[in-house]
């Protein structure tokens, strides 16, 4: 377990006031001088060392992707983009710290896109996220105020400005390229990869889109050492991580906790349990809603990490753990998923675009048991026809809930299926 | 240059060149539906996924660059199944109603169905429909047939430049649909060949046939000077549409939409028969009674009062007949200018587009002088649209004359010769814009020409490109930008008067007591009352209303044709249908004539014809090849530049020629686009 000692986001409930004042007293902003002294290689150096991996649900290693920003420009200035379009179903880690700590933020913003020699982060915020936007912006001007970013940030002798962008809710957008197309003010679409953001990206220019929660841990990182950070956790799966726990504990919340924690121990320590009991556990989505979820066999001794669960066939995502118990209609709950994914397709591609909706319904029919026991293979084959075909990821999250329902709930549909025919008969 | 292994097979491709294309290369057909080599990358449709070794999942073939040591596997069993995988999906909410669609034997989603997909659908759910969209009078829209391969929206941003088709809503509700009604571009209709389903569609075409029962015929376009290649589709006598042909020098593979909805021009207003005036009436006549009269006034006349003018239309075969029937008349007076252009025949680069259409990418300067190449040639202006696109918007444009929209940002100069003059004179900042570039294109339209002081003009303009450094060893762009299909041709025939003749303006004053009117419609005729005039065409038009004798002709589609385009371009088309009722080919009609005339020209048939051609045209064999040529001297004895603003010959681009003006098509355009735009005011249904 997270002693408190280790902890970063030391205001994630919002005991203490959001603003400069209170973020000063936390540590945040003090003497970020020196951090941006390090020099830029050093700080990627440092954050590759640490291990950190992206929190916004891939988990690609956060300092190597700092370091496919040009080291030299060619005219064009490079930015950073901060991706605060938390939209996955589950999830509300950035949320809270946008609305507590959002200087912890901002630090984080002045320190990564120093490393990377980016003029300028854009943070887009997702667009429900009213008071968010609100702290947030307050916060920006209170930086630009005590002369934290903007003209010489910090003393340093860096220019660096922090624009706040507010999206208009679309769950596509928080894919970077799509992001980064609804920044540039046009429809929210994937760009087709490569070139990757990092060679053109927002208005062309070299750009990294990083998750809030990746940012927000670098200053910590590098005010501690990267090996504080990469003793936390297990190897390739270090340090701190926010979990977002919903549906069926006893008390739902938001918690720091150390990467690779057991799935069991985190819901009994820090939600009180399951409802009535770990017994009465069905199934658990480990990682926002994109995830196949686990069956209870599973969770008792799975670890909350990225490659525990990809072992098991699911995947740590944005550790935003959906409890469900004994009381939940499973299918259903998938199909609400499914129709989650097709109203939110983007419409870009084919096999997303045609297969979501076919998806969704086909698993409408099954919640009522009006299907055939053939159709669940045939699913699982329309699962796999979307996956791995579309030009972003959202194909493979609208499959990939799927295939974990059919995977561990198949004698659940078909008994469903054969109890219709009964009935019908 | 990347090496890549495509199926075991080496290829090397060009740096740049995509999967899809090293693919191409290797013989490898990939099927497509968003990708198109003229359009940006969509990578929308996933039907392109190939296997690429060391990627964890299939790749979209036309999105990705190739690159060195690539091992691509178009031929797997993970592409098989990403193919028919696809392909279900873009026919699960399509609506197989090929027996009832206008696409059918001619889809790209039939023929790849049968080729890549699975041979049965495993969908049971409702499909999806969607409304269709008035995209106006060219386009007819199923939209529930749409795959959504964007292909018609990238075109008219990119090509035509009018974004006025877009996509709207996302998911399975996403449409493409026209935003503001209609699609207000001269080349809307290519978009239905673009689309790769049955979604966007031809209108006047719907219904009329199957793409099997029909006759192709590659042809020549004449509804601007480009000489746009075209695929002539008939059914018997009938033309039932036109098609663009590839010819990257020409069109690439566009058309207007005048050169592929005039076609049902073709069958109204037809001459079909030869008339003679009877007491002030036009009376249906026999060919020998129309000759007999034509032979007895032309006896009864000094060949010094006889004269003739060719048209708008015409083909260098009856220009060479008419040339040769007047020579042998021994009267100098013939022209084919009937637009009155000041321009002379002696120097090729006088009259022709020197700089070529393809070498419009290469200008790094614009300056359109008294032109609109947007009406007078949508295909070209979609050429230069391309060359600013690639300048990355850089291209600068300057623009002497009408102030109109080119889909391209211009820089708005004057209004007429004066801003020329000023040009010239040093007088303007254009000009340092112009002398910088390497390699500038002065563009001189037909309407500039065509006046008073059209010599002065293009004297005017001659020195101009003379002054920046328009022709140099390497480039010559001094160019002038015809409106007419047949004028390059009777240019470079020299059908120019002769010692002591009079030129089309005058004739057209009604100098002429016998005037032989050559498909002559675009002039003010209004002048002939004293002149006895023949009028050899195609329609009844403006021609035919003030003919004493008319001689029922052919037109494009009907006859074998050679028309030289305005870059000097010789191409040659077959006859696609035949002509109504009695109507002949012009060139036999002309020969019949001359033996009733007593002066039979010596051509029996086609080849003899064209043998004479060849003598009077230097390099007739070189056809389809650009034969640009280079200016005369500029002359300074070509008199005063006056201030009359310039006007583009086209005033409503829909009514350009006989054939426009009788198509039902063109007239529903016209009431459209150019009378709506014109501020007709509303239309109450009683106010015509």
């Amino acid at each position: 377990m997270l002693q408190d000692k280790d902890r970063i986001f030391t205001n994630l409930y919002g005991d203490q006031p959001w603003n400069l004042a209170g973020a000063q007293k936390r540590g945040i902003w003090d003497n970020t001088k020196a951090l941006l002294d390090k020099g830029a290689d050093s700080i990627i150096g440092e954050i590759k060392e640490s291990g950190l991996r992206g929190r916004g649900g891939a988990g690609f290693p956060t300092g190597l992707k700092w370091s496919f920003m040009p080291k030299e420009s060619d005219g064009r200035p490079s930015y950073l983009v901060v991706n605060a379009d938390e939209s996955e179903p589950g999830t509300c880690k950035d949320r809270e710290i946008m609305r507590n700590d959002p200087h912890r933020l901002l630090e984080g913003c002045l320190v990564a896109g120093f490393s990377m020699k980016a003029q300028a982060a854009y943070i887009y915020i997702r667009g429900e996220f009213v008071m968010e936007a609100r702290i947030l912006q307050a916060a920006i001007e209170e930086a630009y105020e005590a002369g934290l970013i903007g003209k010489n940030a910090c003393g340093s002798g860096y220019d660096y400005d922090i624009v706040l962008h507010r999206g208009a809710g679309a769950y596509i957008c928080g894919e970077e390229t799509a992001l980064i197309e609804s920044l540039e003010g046009k429809k929210g679409q994937p760009r087709l990869k490569p070139p990757f953001p990092a060679a053109v990206g927002l208005y062309g220019c070299p750009s990294t889109v990083n998750n809030v929660e990746s940012i927000a841990v670098t200053p910590e990182i590098l005010r501690r050492g990267a090996s504080w950070f990469a003793g936390l956790g297990r190897p390739n799966n270090t340090g701190t991580k926010l979990f977002c726990v919903s549906g069926h504990v006893n008390t739902p919340c938001n918690v720091e906790e150390e990467m690779g924690i057991p799935l069991k121990e985190l819901i009994e320590k820090h939600c009180g349990g399951v409802r009535d009991g770990w017994d009465n556990l069905l199934a658990i989505i480990p990682g926002g809603s994109s995830v196949p979820m686990l069956p209870k066999s599973v969770c008792d001794d799975v670890l909350m990490d990225f490659d525990s669960l990809k072992a098991v066939q699911s995947g740590l995502g944005t550790a935003a753990v959906i409890v469900m118990d004994k009381s939940t209609d499973i299918v259903e709950a998938i199909a609400n998923l499914a129709h989650f994914y097709m109203h939110e397709s983007c419409g870009q591609c084919t096999p997303c675009r045609e297969g979501t909706g076919w998806m969704y319904r086909v698993l409408t029919r099954m919640v009522r048991g009006q299907a055939s026991i053939a159709e669940i293979d045939q699913l699982h084959e329309v699962t796999k026809q979307v996956e791995g075909h579309t030009i972003c990821a959202l194909g493979d999250a609208a499959a990939w809930p799927i295939q974990g329902l059919i995977r561990h709930f198949r004698p659940e549909m078909e008994r469903r299926i054969l109890e219709y025919r009964k009935q019908a008969a | 240059m990347p090496k890549l292994t495509v199926d075991g097979i080496e290829v090397e491709v060009p740096a740049g060149a995509t999967v899809l294309q090293a693919c191409e290369a290797a013989g490898r057909e990939i099927p497509r539906f968003c990708y198109h080599e003229r359009l940006s990358i969509a990578g929308n449709c996933r039907m392109c996924l190939v296997e690429m070794e060391k990627a964890p999942k299939p790749i979209a073939s036309c999105a990705m660059p190739a690159g060195d040591n690539m091992v691509i596997h178009t031929d797997s069993p993970t592409v098989k199944k990403a193919r028919e995988g696809v392909m279900e999906f873009l026919l699960i909410n399509h609506p197989l109603d090929c027996p009832i669609c206008d696409q059918g034997g001619e889809c790209d989603l039939q023929d790849q169905a049968m080729a890549y997909g699975r041979g049965g659908s495993r969908y049971d759910e409702n499909k999806r429909a969607v409304k269709e969209k008035y995209m106006g009078p060219l386009i007819k829209t199923i939209m529930t047939r749409c795959i959504h391969c964007t292909r018609c929206v990238r075109f008219v941003e990119e090509v035509a430049g009018v974004p006025d088709i877009g996509a709207i809503n996302r998911g399975e509700n996403m449409e493409i649909t026209a935003l503001e009604s209609v699609v207000d571009s001269e080349l809307s209709g290519n978009v239905i060949d673009l689309c790769p389903v049955g979604a966007l569609t031809s209108k006047p075409y719907a219904f009329n046939a199957r793409p099997w029962e029909l006759r192709k015929t590659e042809g020549i376009d004449v509804m601007d000077a480009l000489g746009s290649n075209i695929r002539i589709d008939a059914r018997g006598r009938e033309v039932l549409r036109v098609m663009p042909r590839l010819n990257e020098d020409v069109n690439e593979e566009w058309i207007s939409d005048k050169a592929r909805f005039a076609c049902d021009g073709l069958r109204r207003q037809r001459l079909d028969r030869p008339y003679v005036r009877i007491d002030g009436r036009l009376k249906p006549a026999s060919w020998d009674a129309a000759f007999r009269l034509i032979a007895e006034k032309v006896a009864a006349t000094d060949a010094a009062k006889v004269g003739g003018i060719a048209g708008d239309l015409a083909a260098l075969e009856e220009m060479t007949a008419l040339k040769d029937l007047f020579a042998a008349l021994g009267s100098p007076n013939i022209d084919c200018r009937a637009d009155g252009a000041k321009i002379g025949a002696q120097h090729r680069g006088d009259y022709l587009f020197n700089a070529t259409l393809a070498g419009v990418e290469d200008a790094d300067a614009v300056l359109l002088v008294g032109s609109n190449p947007r009406k007078e040639a949508a295909v070209l202006n979609a050429r230069i649209r391309k060359a600013w696109v690639q300048s990355n918007g850089k291209l600068p444009v300057g623009v002497i004359g009408e102030n109109a929209d080119l889909t391209y940002p211009t820089t708005y100069l004057g209004a007429g010769p004066e801003t020329l003059g000023a040009l010239l004179g040093g007088d303007h900042s254009f000009l340092d814009v112009l002398k910088k570039a390497e390699r500038p294109l002065v563009i001189i339209g037909a309407g500039a020409l065509a006046r008073e002081d059209g010599a002065a003009v293009h004297a005017a303009a001659r020195q101009l490109a003379d002054q920046v450094g328009a022709m140099s060893d390497d480039w010559n762009g001094f160019a002038v930008l015809q409106a007419a299909a047949s004028r390059a041709g009777g240019l470079e025939l020299g059908l120019v008067p002769g010692d002591g003749g009079q030129d089309a303006s005058a004739m057209l004053g009604g100098t002429m007591d016998v005037l032989f009117l050559l498909g002559v419609d675009e002039a003010d005729l209004s002048g002939l009352s004293d002149s006895f005039v023949v009028y050899q065409g195609s329609h009844g038009d403006a021609g035919a209303h003030v003919a004493d004798v008319i001689l029922p002709g052919a037109a494009y589609t009907e006859k074998a044709g050679t028309w030289i385009n305005t870059e000097g371009r010789i191409q040659m088309a077959d006859p696609a249908n035949q002509a109504p009722g009695e109507a002949r080919e012009d060139w036999k009609i002309l020969r019949a004539l001359s033996a009733h005339l007593e002066h039979t020209l010596p051509y029996d048939d086609i080849t003899a014809l064209r043998a004479r051609m060849a003598e009077l045209i230097d390099g007739l064999d070189m056809v389809d090849l650009a034969r640009p040529g280079t200016p005369g001297p500029a002359s300074d004895a070509a008199g005063d530049l006056s201030d009359v603003p310039f006007a583009s010959p086209v005033a409503d681009y829909f009514m350009t020629n006989p054939i426009a003006r009788a198509s039902e098509t063109m007239a529903e355009c016209s009431e459209l686009y150019s009378v709506g735009k014109a501020g007709a005011g509303e239309a109450t249904g009683t106010d015509g």
